[in-house]
């Protein structure tokens, strides 16, 4: 298929798609999944066929709509109306009411609870209002399953420009101008490293996509995998052209199933339409992409770590440089991207560095997708602009802290980052802010927590995380953060003293400032956080074992 | 290969260009405390001893596997990293059963030099006391891995001078532990040759000779060297 043949299969799924009158979308993302949206999917399918609307409804699977919470979710297109909690029972309800008789039905529309009178349509609702969608523009919109649903939205219409109007360089140059950042946490300057792998002259090339999201928590990568296989594709694709890659991977962690399955289909479906293979799009462009499973370790989403796991070989990683844009997969150079980086070039390809640019920060540009977990009233999947305060994320998407409690801390980054306490809710949501406050932005994990939460057994069970998952190669992170984990549980069943908590901190800094790879750099954040903003806790807590010390002599 | 102009503590060298910091140290005697290196062998980077500060770097680096750069200024000796380096040896002898008083390596040690260099008094932080096999299946050596650092120089020899691969490394973070073919008793071993590197590049008491008891394992690692230069092993 050339350009040409693109443009027409393209305008013409496109038609096909505005014949329905109405589509129903069934998440299928993750969380509705396990509310048993695959039933409602069925149901609703075979009930419109029993009523012979089929000419006019469509009714598809589709991805994560972000309120997971409250699934099973359907959505009612293009009124853009969202039923929550949806059982086979209220089908014929929604199907008659709504789609036939075009009354919405308010007693089941999502947030019905919590709202005086829902939103008819969704996307006017708090919770989307302050969202803006790059990443997450197809989740919840179209079938994951279907490349023409993904064409007739305008799919792979940045590849074929890409591919037939700009020069590698070009597409580059329109990367870098968009300021896209790193979005697996680091914030790399995503045109830098395109530029940097384009430079390097070898016989080959590879592209990674980094798909071992292992924040507990986190579920931003699982959802676009999930949600928009083909984003990803595309993203790959062009990434592949712009540095001369012929081959690429997609590492996705062995937890997520449904992901790799829906990511493999996509790749078949790919390869059928000539958009990978031999000769990309007609053009002497070869690519292709092959999936490699991650086998459960937490490292391997680190960059050295996942080559050395791609290869065959033990997950652990090397010390940089080189860094993998020299020397890679098998020593060549290799281009890794997190899977929401990836899905990013596809929009800036489309709509130019420039259009991106006026989203964010000006050194945070575009958006960011968070999985909003913890006490907040809606937990979900979020996507906002960078630079939007916490307090916008937590109090007006949020929708506040459940059962009337009080907020105590915002942890980002999981693992590797921090907890952020009231004081500074006011902080825009962007890498060098989030750094400055000991945290960091991480791939997208955001855990609300309340008055209830103690903040030493948060930092001992992050601290247990990485010590389980530290893969035993320096020495800092295999035997510091088994000796970190020991002494806050010393803290927490009452053996530790003051002596205890000093050397506590000396040990962190150390860990930090001697490890050989980000895990272990990072495995001290939370308790260094803790330690920073509610050091009165541990204070108590050591004052209190002194004195039960004491007492027992 | 051309000189280059750098910076050790203050003092000016010239040094040449491609060689890892710590070949540039060891040139001008400047010692750097390591557990991992061993000459000939790949770098891992894995003890952190190493870890030097270099100007205008944010992350200490380790020497063994940071090239010199022209103009670079580093820093070998500092409070900062005599402190960490203290603190790593501490954490080595936490981790698993060093008790030198019964150990054939003692006296004879890498762990108990680098105790002595780095200056350690005593270890603050509490025993792991983790249960570690003895494997004295093999008929002429002995694992012992209550004395193992992990520093993998059994495993590098054995792969990259020997070309046996007998050794790897199983499970995480501080579980780890050596394993001979796939994980089954040394004296089984499909892929062992016998041959001894590993004994003789161990920095403790972990492999040793069964002829050897209490104190008397001294270990030949320049043998090892000597070896590597001879067979020019190009990695």
């Amino acid at each position: 298929m050339d350009y040409h043949e693109f443009e027409e299969l393209s305008a013409k799924l496109k038609t096909q798609e505005s014949m329905n009158s109405h589509k129903i979308c069934v998440c299928c993302g993750a969380g509705c999944l396990s509310s048993g949206s695959e039933k409602i999917l069925t149901d609703l399918q075979s009930r419109v066929k029993e009523q012979g609307l089929e000419d006019k409804i469509k009714v598809s699977a589709s991805g994560c709509m972000g309120p997971c919470n409250q699934g099973p979710l359907v959505k009612i297109k293009p009124d853009e109306t969202i039923y929550e909690t949806v059982s086979s029972e209220n089908l014929d309800t929604i199907l008659d009411q709504h789609v036939k008789q075009q009354k919405p039905v308010p007693e089941l529309m999502l947030f019905h609870e919590f709202r005086d009178t829902p939103y008819t349509n969704a996307l006017e609702d708090p919770f989307f209002k302050e969202q803006h969608k790059i990443v997450l523009h197809n989740c919840g919109n179209i079938d994951p399953e279907s490349i023409d649903e993904y064409i007739a939205v305008g799919g792979y219409r940045a590849l074929a420009r890409a591919i037939n109007l700009l020069s590698p360089e070009e597409v580059i140059a329109e990367i870098k101008h968009s300021r896209l950042r790193g979005r697996g946490g680091a914030g790399f300057p995503t045109g830098l490293k395109f530029e940097t792998v384009y430079k390097y002259v070898a016989d080959q090339k590879y592209v990674v996509c980094n798909g071992d999201e292992g924040d507990p928590g986190a579920f931003m990568d699982r959802s676009v995998l999930e949600g928009d296989p083909h984003r990803v594709i595309e993203g790959m694709v062009i990434a592949a052209y712009a540095v001369g890659a012929s081959q690429g991977f997609a590492y996705i962690r062995g937890e997520y199933p449904t992901a790799i399955s829906r990511f493999e289909t996509a790749i078949k479906q790919a390869r059928k339409l000539g958009l990978l293979g031999k000769s990309v799009m007609n053009s002497s462009f070869a690519f292709d992409i092959e999936i490699r499973i991650g086998a459960g370790a937490f490292v391997c989403g680190e960059e050295t770590a996942l080559c050395a796991s791609i290869e065959g070989k033990r997950g652990t990683p090397r010390p940089r440089p080189p860094y993998p844009a020299e020397s890679g997969l098998w020593g060549k150079p290799t281009l890794i991207n997190n899977v929401e980086t990836l899905a990013n070039i596809a929009p800036i390809i489309e709509h130019g560095g420039e259009w991106y640019t006026q989203l964010g920060t000006t050194k945070s540009a575009g958006t960011k997708v968070f999985a909003l977990a913890g006490k907040v009233q809606y937990s979900g999947l979020i996507e906002v602009p960078m630079g939007t305060s916490l307090r916008k994320i937590i109090f007006d998407i949020g929708g506040g802290i459940q059962d009337g409690k009080k907020f105590k801390a915002a942890q980002t980054g999981g693992p590797s980052g921090g907890c952020i306490p009231e004081q500074h809710l006011d902080t825009p949501v962007d890498y060098e802010s989030l750094a400055e406050l000991g945290s960091i932005m991480g791939s997208g994990g955001l855990i609300v927590m309340d008055e209830t939460s103690n903040m030493i057994d948060v930092a001992k069970y992050f601290m247990e995380f990485c010590m389980d998952e530290s893969c035993g190669k320096c020495v800092p992170c295999r035997v510091g953060t088994k000796q970190l984990y020991d002494m806050l549980d010393r803290i927490v069943t009452g053996k530790a003293v003051q002596r205890d908590l000093d050397l506590l901190k000396q040990l962190a800094v150390m860990v930090k400032e001697c490890s050989l790879c980000g895990l272990g750099m990072s495995a001290p954040n939370p308790l260094l956080s803790t330690l920073r903003y509610f050091h009165e806790e541990y204070d108590e807590q050591i004052r209190k074992n002194e004195i039960l010390l004491q007492a027992n002599g | 290969m051309s000189k280059i102009s750098i910076t050790i503590n203050d003092e000016p060298y010239k040094v040449e260009s491609g060689q890892t910091i710590m070949e540039a140290c060891k040139e001008h005697n400047i010692k750097i405390p390591s557990m991992c290196h061993f000459d000939g062998l790949t770098d891992v980077g894995a003890c952190r001893l190493c870890l030097v500060e270099i100007e205008g770097q944010s992350k200490l680096l380790p020497s063994c596997t940071t090239q010199v750069e022209p103009n670079q200024k580093i820093r070998t000796h500092s409070d900062r990293l005599s402190g960490h380096r203290q603190m790593i040896t501490e954490l080595f002898f936490s981790e698993r059963n060093h008790v030198c008083a019964v150990c054939v390596a003692n006296g004879n040690c890498e762990l108990q030099d680098l105790a002595t260099e780095v200056g350690m008094k005593h270890v603050r932080f509490p025993y792991l006391f983790q249960e570690c096999e003895v494997d004295a299946s093999h008929a002429m050596f002995v694992i012992d891995h209550n004395r193992c650092i992990m520093c993998t120089r059994c495993v590098r020899v054995c792969s990259e001078v020997e070309g046996a691969h007998n050794w790897d490394v199983k499970n995480r973070g501080y579980k780890v532990r050596i394993i001979s073919d796939f994980d089954t008793p040394w004296g089984e071993s499909e892929s062992c040759t016998s041959c001894r590197k590993c004994v003789e590049v161990c920095p403790t008491g972990s492999l040793w000779s069964k002829d050897k008891a209490q104190g008397q394992s001294k270990k030949n690692p320049q043998m090892i060297k000597d070896l590597i230069e001879k067979r020019k092993v190009n990695l």
